[in-house]
């Protein structure tokens, strides 16, 4: 049953519906949600609608520090995650928000961990953008495959037993098998707000039965996702950047 | 990790387990059998023995990994996986054939037979590197030539895959591979380089040819780094009936810097499978090994210089992939062999490091082979050769890459794909004449190759506004099915 997996939606309605549409040809049946939903795109509502659909549904979502700061304004960021995580607050209806304080900081599901960010100390939200730290996450469960998100550029990190871990930058559309005798952290790339240098929206497909983890890239309407940024009067920043994937 | 140890008669997974038939120094390979499976198998079983034997464990993850992604008949046909957390295994079809060890006994081996093995382990090592995966430890016990004549390789356990993390270049920090065989890179840690598999070949093939090794046997890291900087001796000082052009074609392959070997598997098989196509250099004419000075300021060269970077391994084969151009050199079809040149050189332009082969398909009678002479007695075959070189004469900058071949065959589209199967041809170029309600029913040697070569197939016409003055200009033409 292959389970697609997507992280950083940011409230960008087209990436969003160009994955599951994606992951749906694909063949995936479940899909589970890492976090970040919402901040920096026009779409907030739609996405936290839709993902809670699936959820009522059994699929799973966590959460992410930009839905986080939906609730609480103390949350740390820069300015314009600020600028528009203000405006997500006004936008986002009472039901809405509700939805997302009821996410939790990590989920587990069989032989697998799904978190947003770093897994030892889940609510810092350190980022995973090194061995050492990817090093922590790891020995913070007993789990074959870590989930997370957070960076926004997709690696994989692998470790041995009584070796540190090695990272590995992924190909789209390869399929990757994850040998049962390490243990892996797969950090995926964004949905909605992709840095990598590669504008279209990334996400990744676990089939358990076979171990096997696939990257992904969707390409989507970056124009019609910047454009409602622009009228939303958030940063101009935030949609200039989803063209060079940055 | 083994759980039990296997016996036979015991059954694993629903596999009855049957004779043991080897028993190697990293896994013990046993005969198995199960009711839905109707082709012989062999299991595979790692030796993990209690303690540190990491590389074995990880070069067994590697295998697993590597093989369900390889198809074709180059490698064995994969059956199942073991997991490691249980049994670890691979049980793969047996492959009913001769590994090239036994060869290494009575060499040195007669030169028609070590080309015709080159030839095989080349294309077989083109496929493998196609399919982006490096075998990096290439040597005789790890090559099967199968009933049919195929090679096949075996063991994948120091192999990586383009595309997949390589679990054994990040643990390791040893030179992985086998002593006569590794390449100058593989020895300063580079696993990235499908030029390095073109080496051990060289190795193999010197070593059939002249009972010697190159580089010898060394047991020890400074005897493996002297090949860095120390060039073999030339095969002619050993054998003098080794052919110049053999010499070149090893020599490349053995170069110290990948750059100046074979860039891909395949234009070596080419090279192999057509000696009198092949470029000499001074390699080819070498009598003994380079003077000590210059040996020494390579040695100074590898202590000072820095570890080259990754090669990208995809990037490299698409430079120096081999385009076919198909020429027809038949009378009224000069406008549309000219816009089939202006095509080839585009291509010629945008990759450096391809070769081109110019080839025109002289129709033969179905029945009844025999030499053709024209009227006038003038050898056919030979008039053909002259005229694409002529055809190929404006294209004179790139001389070092194009090579020429007049194939006589009943069938010319038939007689194109073959070459393209057994050339391993990355990209044809054919023109099409025009269209003619006869041609469309009988079909046109372009349409067939597109329809069958296993390859990107461009079809050049000229352009419609001319259509009419060359349907006239064939309209004398019968429907000659000639390229």
């Amino acid at each position: 049953m292959p389970t697609a997996l997507l992280t950083d939606i940011h409230a960008n309605r087209e990436a969003f519906d160009a994955c599951v549409e994606h992951a749906r040809r694909q063949g995936a049946t479940r899909f589970v949600f890492l976090g970040d939903l919402v901040g920096y795109g026009a779409d907030p509502g739609y996405v936290v609608e839709q993902v809670a659909e699936h959820v009522a549904r059994g699929d799973i979502a966590v959460l992410g520090n930009h839905d986080a700061a939906v609730a609480d304004p103390d949350v740390g960021m820069n300015a314009y995650a600020r600028a528009a995580i203000d405006w997500t607050r006004d936008t986002l209806d009472a039901t809405q928000k509700a939805f997302l304080a009821t996410l939790p900081m990590q989920a587990e599901d069989g032989d697998c961990l799904y978190v947003h960010s770093e897994a030892s100390q889940p609510a810092q939200w350190h980022y995973v953008q090194n061995a050492g730290v990817a090093e922590r996450s790891l020995n913070a469960t007993q789990k074959h495959v870590t989930f997370c998100g957070h960076v926004h550029r997709p690696q994989l990190y692998h470790m041995a037993p009584g070796k540190p871990p090695v990272c590995f930058i992924p190909s789209a559309g390869v399929g990757i098998p994850l040998s049962k005798s390490r243990r892996w952290l797969a950090v995926l790339g964004s949905v909605g707000q992709p840095r990598d240098d590669i504008p279209s929206a990334s996400y990744a497909i676990f089939d358990r039965t076979r171990a096997l983890l696939s990257f992904h890239r969707a390409p989507y309407d970056i124009e019609k996702a910047a454009n409602k940024i622009k009228q939303a009067g958030l940063p101009a920043i935030l949609s200039a950047r989803l063209y060079i994937g940055r | 990790m083994s759980k039990q140890p296997l016996v036979e008669g015991s059954t694993l997974d629903g596999f009855l387990i049957g004779e043991k038939l080897h028993t190697g120094g990293m896994a013990t390979l046993w005969r198995v059998t199960r009711d839905d499976i109707d082709v012989p198998i062999v299991m595979k079983v790692p030796m993990i023995l209690d303690g540190d034997d990491a590389t074995t464990i990880v070069g067994f993850e590697m295998e697993q990994m590597i093989l369900p992604m390889l198809s074709g008949q180059h490698v064995p046909k994969l059956f199942a996986i073991g997991d490691f957390a249980r049994q670890p295994y691979i049980v793969m079809e047996y492959i009913d054939g001769e590994s090239l060890l036994p060869l290494l006994d009575t060499a040195p081996r007669p030169v028609d037979e070590v080309v015709s093995i080159g030839a095989r382990v080349a294309r077989a090592l083109s496929e493998l590197h196609r399919q982006h995966v490096l075998h990096l430890d290439i040597k005789p016990s790890n090559i099967m030539i199968r009933k049919s004549g195929e090679a096949a390789f075996i063991d994948f356990g120091l192999s990586r895959h383009e595309m997949l993390p390589d679990l054994l270049a990040e643990e390791f920090h040893l030179p992985m591979g086998t002593g006569p065989y590794i390449s100058p890179e593989q020895i300063l840690r580079n696993r990235t380089d499908p030029r390095s598999d073109i080496f051990s070949l060289g190795v193999l093939l010197y070593h059939l040819l002249t009972k010697q090794r190159p580089f010898g046997f060394p047991r020890n890291n400074r005897g493996l780094r002297k090949r860095l900087w120390r060039d073999p001796t030339p095969l002619r000082a050993i054998n003098p009936d080794i052919p110049p052009w053999l010499q070149e074609i090893v020599l490349r392959c053995l170069e110290i810097d990948p750059a100046n070997r074979y860039p891909t598997a395949a234009q070596l098989a080419f090279d192999l499978q057509h000696p009198a196509e092949v470029k000499l250099s001074r390699r080819a004419e070498r009598t003994r090994r380079d003077s000590m000075s210059v040996a020494w300021r390579r040695w100074w060269k590898t202590v000072t210089s820095d570890p080259k970077p990754a090669t990208d391994m995809s990037a490299q084969m698409q430079q120096a992939r081999i385009v076919l151009a198909a020429v027809d050199l038949s009378p009224g079809m000069e406008i549309l062999a000219e816009q089939l040149r202006v095509h080839v050189r585009n291509v010629l332009e945008t990759h450096p490091g391809m070769r081109l082969a110019c080839v025109n398909v002289l129709k033969t009678a179905r029945i009844g082979m025999h030499y053709p002479l024209d009227e006038s007695g003038r050898n056919i075959h030979v008039q053909r050769l002259v005229e694409l070189k002529e055809w190929a004469r404006p294209l004179g900058e790139w001389a070092e890459q194009v090579t020429f071949h007049v194939l006589e065959h009943p069938d010319p589209a038939a007689a194109l794909i073959e070459y393209v199967r057994s050339n391993h041809v990355d990209h044809v170029l054919i023109g099409a004449r025009a269209s003619s309600t006869l041609r469309r029913y009988l079909g046109s040697v372009s349409s067939q190759v597109v329809a069958e070569a296993p390859c990107t197939v461009t079809v050049v016409r000229v352009a419609s506004t001319n259509l009419a003055h060359l349907e006239h200009a064939n309209t004398p033409q019968p429907e000659v099915a000639d390229t």
